[in-house]
């Protein structure tokens, strides 16, 4: 997974950063094949509450998770300005819905700070570190985690 | 690799399917007729073709083990041993393990699931085998077996190549070292091939060899001067000995083609002589069979001379008819076809999405857009239902594994079982084929393991000692059935149930019908062997099955009768591509339901509803009583619905639970839906078979009814994930 190149590389890496309610995220830019649009998704019986459902991906089912009611956060009310970030975990491809897509960033490995032990379990569980920019600081997220294997969700 | 010689390799392993198959069969056949030549003819090249192929391949593990099984064979062929029981069963083994050869080879690695152990027996048992029959016979069947050896070499091997103009005579010399025979050389090969370039005529220079007793069977004693009339050129007639260069004395003369040479009578030395010499000859080609090929491929070929003559002359009209045949079908990369499948797939959803766009739009039924669409809708159902049928293939391949799985598993369980297998002609979808392999394997072994009794207690039943296992495949609508029954002592309820009790599965006191009880089987957790045995008891138990056969779209459902045996039966989609269903929506949601288990649909205004208890609800229709589930209710989507108006039923039958109503809202249309998978990128959810995708783009879920109403008969399975509120 990418997302656990080991910062003491030191190596530059990528990352894409959205809002979602309120807070800053980051997931690694490789793990993102794209953003889109928000779309009604036709909703899941019997799944977790931050599965918001399945939308049509150019012809495949993708599950479409609501970030902020998984990170503990409250559900969103998705609208048409929301957004879809579609990324790829494990071979399983997967929805993000956010706020919005605020940029991409170049980070080197240094900015890349443990997460403070003040922080609350179900944070800790999804983030892996965080980077302080000028004006915010920006979680990154764990997509491994954040996703589990929903085989074992449903199943 | 380049591309060229992997595709040729591709075809090669390919081709080995097909042998392996001839093989197997042919074995079978050979179970009840021993005697049969042709059958017998048929099993020897296939091992021959699997052993020259590998050879071109350099696959040495698959060479050297096919020659010792083909070696075996011919000894059957020639009749020199008996083909018995055992021998048969060595067969069989020998037969398994060169699949697993060719599987191992094609993946690139060692053979797994055999081991070394194993392989080191079997080679070693078909040595002795082979040893023996050489043994028995003695140095008196070495000599006829040389002299007819001998023939090939001796006979005049000219081809219908015309003599006379043009031509020049060569005297050759050949005196091979026995370098040239360890590297695996022939001389009989070389001078086969010289034969192709004109006519050929060999005398063989035995007079360095002793007598039997003072014979180095390492040296090479044999000379050759052959004489070649032919058109070719001297550097021709040298590159027939390329590969034997450094390992032999050469020396080739040109003579003067008028020149006449002496008599051919007297290129052939006297019969005793190559008695003798052939004795020798074999003498010295055995041993070497042990550290590489070259002896053993010239006993091999002495033998194989005149019976191959005879295998060809009967391949001959065998050859052509399924040459004819053969036109007839084409490989196809499996790609290929995919590409086709999911390019109707769009074109369906597409023809959908036109077909919602000229609703939309209000045109009439009578309009030049509304008819070009109905001919364009009848034509993308044409055309699916073609690409469909290339996909699929009869279960014949799938059925046939199963006699590899029945015979070990009867070895290590130490009961006699037989495998009947009908209707193996039915086809379905080479998907569903190759993933219904692994589940039926551990069917048939858990009712060899679990079903059939010990030739003893078989005995003491009356039952015949040996266990029959009938594995049978027929079309149902629209679905294909595969049943496997055994005729074994059945379902022993009352250990299953007190199984399940421990193991917390039900509650003491539930009162359970006998299929419920039976179905616990099916159960996670459950196993009913008190000692786990190494076939079914793997860990893996039937409810891994059940997994698997639902991820296909598929059921199954057992049938058990104490002392008579037990049936398992599987129920198939014929393809994984596309379903014909009904389009409902409930609870503002659509729901696609698949119209094989729809049987009526229902206003329930004007049947009748009967209430029983709190929340159960039934329907009457045709004197039955039908429990009624709300599937927006099941899927968790609304809560009960106090009256049913506006409502309608769907009565479908399911194969466990009968029949069932389900409540929808509305439903909008009866077409084809193309199938996608859930399950790659969420996985499953209890009462949906799959999603698929709307004439609007969006997705909708394809319910699985059986799923659906077993969560309504107030099993406790823990699989009933559905809300159980629905019936009770």
């Amino acid at each position: 997974m990418s997302e656990k190149t080991s910062p003491t590389e030191g190596a530059n890496q990528k990352v894409v950063a959205f809002r979602v309610s309120e807070q800053d995220f980051c997931v690694d830019i490789m793990s993102v094949r794209e953003i889109r649009g928000w779309t009604q998704a036709t909703a899941l019986p019997h799944a977790p509450g931050y599965v918001m459902g399945v939308i049509n991906l150019r012809g495949a089912v993708v599950p479409v998770l609501d970030l902020a009611a998984r990170l503990g956060l409250g559900a969103l009310d998705p609208g048409p300005r929301h957004v879809i970030v579609i990324a790829m975990i494990d071979g399983q491809t997967v929805g993000l819905l956010a706020d919005v897509v605020s940029d991409i960033l170049n980070i080197s490995a240094d900015r890349l700070q443990p997460v403070p032990d003040v922080a609350s379990e179900t944070a800790k569980a999804f983030i892996t570190g965080i980077i302080a920019t000028e004006e915010r600081m920006i979680r990154k997220i764990d997509l491994g985690r954040v996703v589990p294997s929903l085989q074992g969700v449903a199943a | 690799m380049t591309q060229n010689s992997n595709d040729i390799r591709d075809m090669f392993f390919q081709e080995c399917e097909d042998l392996l198959e001839t093989l197997s069969e042919g074995l079978r056949q050979l179970d009840q007729q021993s005697e049969d030549v042709d059958t017998l003819h048929a099993v020897f090249r296939a091992v021959h073709s699997i052993k020259g192929g590998a050879g071109a391949f350099g696959i040495d593990s698959l060479v050297s083990f096919a020659h010792r099984f083909e070696t075996l064979l011919d000894e059957v062929r020639t009749g020199r041993l008996a083909c018995d029981t055992d021998v048969m069963r060595l067969f069989h083994r020998a037969g398994d393990h060169l699949s697993d050869l060719v599987a191992a080879a094609r993946a690139g690695h060692h053979p797994q699931g055999a081991s070394d152990d194993y392989a080191m027996g079997l080679q070693a048992d078909l040595e002795a085998l082979i040893a023996a029959t050489g043994d028995d016979e003695g140095t008196e069947d070495a000599e006829t077996e040389a002299a007819v050896g001998f023939e090939p070499v001796a006979l005049d091997l000219s081809p219908a190549v015309p003599g006379g103009r043009g031509t020049t005579r060569y005297r050759i010399r050949f005196a091979p070292d026995a370098g040239l025979y360890s590297s695996g050389n022939d001389p009989a090969l070389l001078f086969r091939s010289l034969g192709r370039l004109g006519t050929l005529s060999t005398t063989a220079d035995i007079d360095a060899v002793p007598a039997l007793e003072g014979l180095d069977w390492q040296e090479s004693l044999i000379r050759w001067t052959l004489t070649l009339e032919t058109e070719a050129d001297e550097s021709t007639v040298r590159e027939v000995f390329d590969f034997a260069e450094g390992n032999c004395t050469l020396e080739i003369e040109r003579e003067e083609a008028a020149k006449e040479a002496e008599a051919p009578e007297a290129a052939v030395p006297s019969l005793d002589s190559v008695l003798d010499h052939r004795a020798a000859r074999s003498e010295e080609g055995a041993p070497e069979a042990d550290d590489g090929e070259g002896g053993a491929a010239v006993r091999l070929d002495g033998i194989g001379g005149a019976t191959g003559a005879e295998a060809a002359s009967a391949g001959g009209p065998k050859a052509s008819a399924t040459a004819g045949s053969a036109s007839a079908t084409i490989r196809v990369n499996l790609d290929r076809v995919d590409r086709l499948v999911n390019l109707v797939g769009e074109l369906v959803i597409k023809e959908a999405m036109l077909s919602q766009s000229i609703s939309d739009a209000g045109l009439p039924a009578e309009s030049d857009v509304s008819s070009g669409h109905e001919g364009l809708k009848q034509l993308v159902g044409e055309l699916q239902e073609g690409i469909m049928a290339i996909r699929a293939q009869p279960v014949k391949s799938l059925f046939q594994r199963m006699f590899r799985i029945v015979r070990e598993t009867a070895d290590t369980t130490g009961k006699q079982v037989r495998l009947v297998t009908r209707g193996a002609h039915a086809e379905v979808d080479k998907t569903v084929i190759e993933r219904l392999a692994d589940p039926l394997t551990h069917m048939i072994r858990n009712a060899i393991d679990h079903g059939l009794e010990s030739p003893e207690a078989r005995d003491a039943a009356g039952k015949p000692a040996e266990g029959t296992l009938i594995l049978s495949a027929y079309h149902r609508s629209g679905r294909v059935m595969i049943d496997i029954s055994d005729d074994g002592k059945g379902i022993d309820r009352a250990r299953v149930r007190a199984v399940a009790e421990r193991k917390g599965l039900v509650a003491p006191d539930s009162d359970l019908s006998s299929a419920e009880i039976d179905n616990l089987l099916f159960a996670p957790g459950f196993s009913s062997k008190e000692e786990v045995s190494n076939l079914s008891g793997r860990g893996i138990g039937l409810d891994v099955v059940k997994n698997e056969i639902q991820a296909l779209g598929g059921r199954v459902s057992i049938t058990s009768q104490e002392g008579e045996g037990t049936t398992f039966s599987m129920s198939l989609p014929l393809t994984l591509a596309v379903l014909e269903g009904m389009v409902t929506e409930v609870a503002g949601q659509t729901m696609v339901i698949p119209i094989t288990a729809v049987q009526e649909t229902l206003q329930p205004g004007t049947a009748c509803l009967h209430a029983v208890g709190r929340a159960g609800r039934f329907v009457e229709s045709r004197g039955e009583f039908i429990p009624i589930i709300d599937l927006g209710l099941a899927f968790g989507y609304r809560p009960a619905l106090a009256d049913l108006d506006d409502h309608v039923l769907l009565i479908v039958e399911t194969e466990a639970y009968k029949r069932r109503a389900l409540i929808v809202d509305h439903i909008h249309e009866q077409r084809q839906v193309v199938i996608k998978s859930l399950e790659e990128n969420y996985g499953r959810v209890a009462g949906v078979a799959a999603a698929t995708i709307m004439g609007d783009g969006r997705i909708a879920l394809i319910i699985d009814p059986e799923e659906v109403a077993g969560t309504g008969a107030g099993r406790r399975s823990p699989d009933a994930e559905i809300s159980l509120t629905a019936a009770e």
